[in-house]
């Protein structure tokens, strides 16, 4: 190639193109490794390791591991420690929901939760009078694994757009659930394979089928096992479940008409191989869209998501009343030009690095 | 409407061929006429009506939903039905229907309904559906059915029903109408096979192999025989009782358009040719063709200047007899004895070319590569071949020449939709005038890797200029080599010239754009 961007572009908000005077541009900027605090020197889920990082949950595009020191929930901090994001030079501060810490120069952090997966939280900045409410990836409808969304009322609310089009509209989970439980009843020679993230997805789906009265055992691909356990140490009971590395090659048809727990990649990857007659079936919020769907090869698709859906990210980006509105990443265009016909004086920070597929 | 709905979410979503089939299977046992036979004829493409147009849905979004997040979201989807399908919400004061009406009468009522209650009806039954059933709606009103399943999948998938081979619903399909009462009473058992004979329809063509290397040996002028290919449209003329139709390869009636030929039949059979323009004695470029093929009710003085033209390459019946079974060689003969007696200056007879070896085959496709395009290359055909529909193995072989190259320069570029959508993978490019201005020659979006459409979207991203509309101008800096099957005059392009099938053949870093080549090029092909 004779020819390339630059890889990142540091640029302060105050300085985009359409400038808004919020007084809170003051005191927090967009910089290359991501958003930052200038008095506290801390930044916001950085994507480069950096001296102080405040994390709002644990998944790979918002936790990275190499940071001096790490604010973050106690279960999020757990994350880290489980996906070996955190070494023994890392200090770090756990802060449950709620509880007030000062981080110097009179910069206040608190987290409140954000709804997305265990731990995940809205990390709450006040400084000078001002608060500034990042919500970090969210989720409004009901989920078995982590504590609600709370609205915390404030004069910056950053958030993300990931399904920020009317196009989205989640349906409830027990809808989604519920497809499964009767593919299972209808096709009971198929193992039901279901793609999920390691982190969150995997768990979130594994109560909702117990609540649904699915008593089997699951069956779960390797990559899936740590985060469960840690979820386990941490109270949850997913009950009865076993490694598919654990299943002689000779006794794998017990996984005919059950569930087949595995990342998205193992779908169409050699490992399905082992698996008797998989039906692959992919949970994620993209699966709305048919062609995504195909584009997994999943055979049945489950609309599941972690994120908030398009009514959900007006209405909360509304209901903190904050009268500006950051947006982080995702289909930032129309949730910036919604809220502003809102009258809220909304605009996008084009943060890089966030991954798009990790729902 | 909720088990066509369901139908084709199934369809949709399963990966093997032969579920699906099964799939469908299974459908049309279970489900009465004729729902079962317009649910058949909404998959295999043969409705004859749109329910309602396109446009209706584009205007009943555009009094809904904001223009700017509606088009947001259908770049983001890739597709109209399936953004309209997801983003519709059903008004407050929405009808709220008891049951969903079944699929026939669906049909039945838009049919009988006038344009302005069309959209109401409409809109009833889109408030009272969920996405997928709006979805499975949409895409039968305006006849855009893609689930992955080829219209050869759904006539194996009756043959299996019925047990008979492919062959026989292949030969009764296009005398076939939906909803296909006659079909399924045939395979319940419970009435004879439709009759036929009478009917003046397009039966299912021969089409060949691209040859590959092993295949040269199996090649003997005694075994063999070598014709042009040439660069028409495939056709196929059928006569019977004093009436000719002629339909396009995939079995659509154009007769219409060509009354010229038609005029001059004068015999009783089904003959496979290719349609040419030809003009005193000289065969058209296919742009000529072109004119002709889009006109509906062709002008006197079009059909003057541009007349119709049949070469016949095979014979399929003669006077209400079948020649499938028949060797090639025989049907030759046929074909001969029809054709060559002929008068009428409109049909001639695709010529055998003499060739001893491989290597004279070899020199033959070189023969056609300088005809500027009027012969694409070379057909193989093995003389004891029946007349097999579908692509039999070792029957017929294409030998194509290569395509034409091209060094052009990126001038424009737009995004893609659906999964392309956030890059820009549709590029305009162009070639340098005389007096050193460059113009554009052509578009392409496919031929590239997804990893190389990466890179291209990086580097546009980097050398914007000015931006009109979706369409992102650049710095006339990088140089792509362009692959195409031919070049013709075009009024239409500022350039004068346009191209047949391009594509990207290589993206070329490392070239500097003004050493990418000129207008004279293109000037030189036409004229070779």
């Amino acid at each position: 190639m004779n020819a390339s961007t630059p890889k990142t572009a540091s640029h302060k908000i105050a300085q985009s193109h359409e400038s808004f005077t919020s007084e809170v541009e003051r005191w927090m900027e967009v910089r290359a490794e991501g958003l930052y605090c200038k008095p506290a020197n801390c930044y916001i889920d950085p994507h480069d390791a950096v001296e102080r990082a405040i994390i709002t949950h644990g998944h790979g595009d918002h936790a990275r591991s190499g940071h001096g020191e790490v604010f973050g929930t106690p279960e999020t901090l757990a994350i880290m420690e489980t996906r070996y994001y955190l070494t023994e030079e890392t200090a770090r501060t756990p802060l449950p929901y709620n509880q007030r810490h000062d981080l110097g120069s009179g910069v206040t952090l608190w987290f409140a939760p954000a709804g997305h997966i265990l731990g995940s939280a809205q990390a709450v900045l006040e400084f000078d009078g001002r608060r500034v409410v990042i919500s970090g990836d969210f989720k409004r409808h009901p989920d078995p694994t982590c504590v609600p969304f709370e609205v915390v009322p404030c004069d910056v609310f950053i958030t993300e757009a990931t399904f920020a089009l009317p196009v989205f509209k989640h349906p409830p989970l027990e809808d989604e659930i519920g497809k499964l439980i009767r593919s299972m009843a209808l096709m009971p020679e198929r193992s039901h394979m279901v793609g999920v993230y390691a982190l969150g997805k995997c768990q979130r789906v594994m109560l909702a089928l117990r609540e649904a009265g699915y008593a089997h055992p699951f069956y779960l691909h390797g990559a899936l096992k740590r985060l469960t356990e840690l979820y386990e140490s941490l109270g949850f009971d997913f009950g009865e479940w076993v490694l598919i590395s654990d299943i002689p090659a000779k006794e794998r048809d017990v996984l005919r008409g059950r569930i087949v727990l595995c990342p998205p990649g193992a779908l169409a990857d050699r490992w399905s191989r082992k698996i008797p007659d998989p039906l692959p079936t992919m949970a994620s919020g993209w699966m709305q869209i048919r062609a995504r769907a195909r584009q997994r090869r999943a055979e049945m698709a489950l609309i599941v998501s972690d994120h908030a859906d398009w009514d959900d990210l007006i209405e909360t980006a509304l209901a903190t009343g904050a009268p500006d509105v950051w947006i982080t990443h995702g289909r930032v265009e129309a949730l910036e030009y919604a809220l502003r016909a809102r009258g809220v004086r909304a605009k996008a920070l084009n943060l890089i690095g966030r991954d798009e597929e990790n729902d | 409407m909720e088990r066509f709905s369901r139908l084709l979410d199934d369809l949709y979503f399963t990966n093997s061929t032969k579920a699906k089939e099964a799939i469908l299977a299974s459908y049309l046992r279970d489900t009465p006429d004729p729902d079962r036979g317009w649910a058949l004829a909404a998959i295999a493409g043969t409705l004859s009506f749109d329910l309602f147009k396109r446009n209706l849905t584009k205007t009943m979004m555009a009094e809904r939903m904001d223009p700017f997040l509606f088009d947001m979201s259908r770049d983001y989807v890739g597709e109209l039905s399936e953004t309209v399908a997801l983003a519709w919400r059903s008004s407050p004061e929405a009808k709220k229907l008891n049951r969903l009406p079944s699929l026939t009468e669906v049909i039945t009522e838009f049919r009988s309904r006038d344009k302005a209650s069309i959209k109401d009806y409409l809109i009833d039954l889109l408030d009272n559906m969920s996405p997928s059933q709006r979805w499975a709606l949409l895409k039968l009103g305006t006849r855009g059915l893609r689930i992955g399943m080829s219209a050869r999948s759904v006539k194996r998938t009756l043959a299996n029903m019925k047990g008979v081979e492919l062959e026989v619903i292949e030969e009764l399909w296009h005398g076939l109408e939906p909803p296909y009462e006659n079909l399924f009473a045939w395979i319940d058992g419970d009435a004879d096979i439709p009759d036929m004979s009478k009917v003046l329809t397009y039966s299912p063509v021969m089409l060949a192999h691209p040859i590959e290397e092993k295949d040269f040996a199996r090649i003997t002028p005694r075994t063999h025989q070598a014709e042009w290919k040439y660069d028409g449209i495939r056709v196929q003329l059928a006569a019977l009782n004093g009436e000719a139709k002629l339909f396009s390869r995939k079995g659509d009636d154009i007769s219409h358009s060509f009354p010229d030929l038609l005029s001059e039949v004068d015999f009783e059979g089904v003959i496979d040719g290719e349609l040419l323009v030809k003009t005193d004695g000289e065969i058209g470029r296919f742009n000529d063709l072109q004119q002709r093929l889009n006109k509906k009710k062709p002008s006197a003085k079009l059909m003057a200047q541009l007349p119709a033209h049949l070469m016949a390459y095979d014979i399929i019946s003669k006077d209400g007899v079948s020649l499938r079974g028949s060797a090639l060689s025989e049907r030759r003969d046929h074909l001969t004895d029809l054709i060559d007696g002929r008068r009428s200056e409109r049909f001639s007879i695709s010529e055998i070319l003499t060739f001893e070896t491989v290597d004279n085959l070899a020199a033959l496709r070189e023969e056609a590569a300088q005809t500027g395009g009027l012969i694409e290359g070379l057909m193989i055909k093995d003389k004891s071949s029946t007349y097999v529909a579908g692509r039999p193995k070792h029957a017929w072989y294409k030998w194509k020449r290569d395509p034409f190259l091209l060094d052009a320069v990126l001038m424009y570029a737009q995004r893609g939709h659906g999964k392309r959508s956030s890059f820009y993978s549709d590029y305009t490019f162009g070639l340098w005038s005389e007096d050193g201005a460059l113009l554009p020659i052509g578009k392409a979006y496919f031929g590239f890797t997804d990893k190389e459409m990466k890179e291209i979207d990086k580097w546009i991203r980097a050398n914007k200029l000015k931006r009109f509309g979706p369409v992102q101008e650049v710095k006339k800096e990088l140089v792509f080599e362009v692959a195409f099957d031919s070049a013709h005059e075009s009024a239409r392009h500022k350039s004068g010239y346009a191209l047949r099938f391009p594509r990207i053949h290589r993206i070329r870093w490392d070239k500097p754009a003004d050493e990418a080549d000129r207008l004279e090029a293109v000037a030189a092909l036409i004229n070779a």
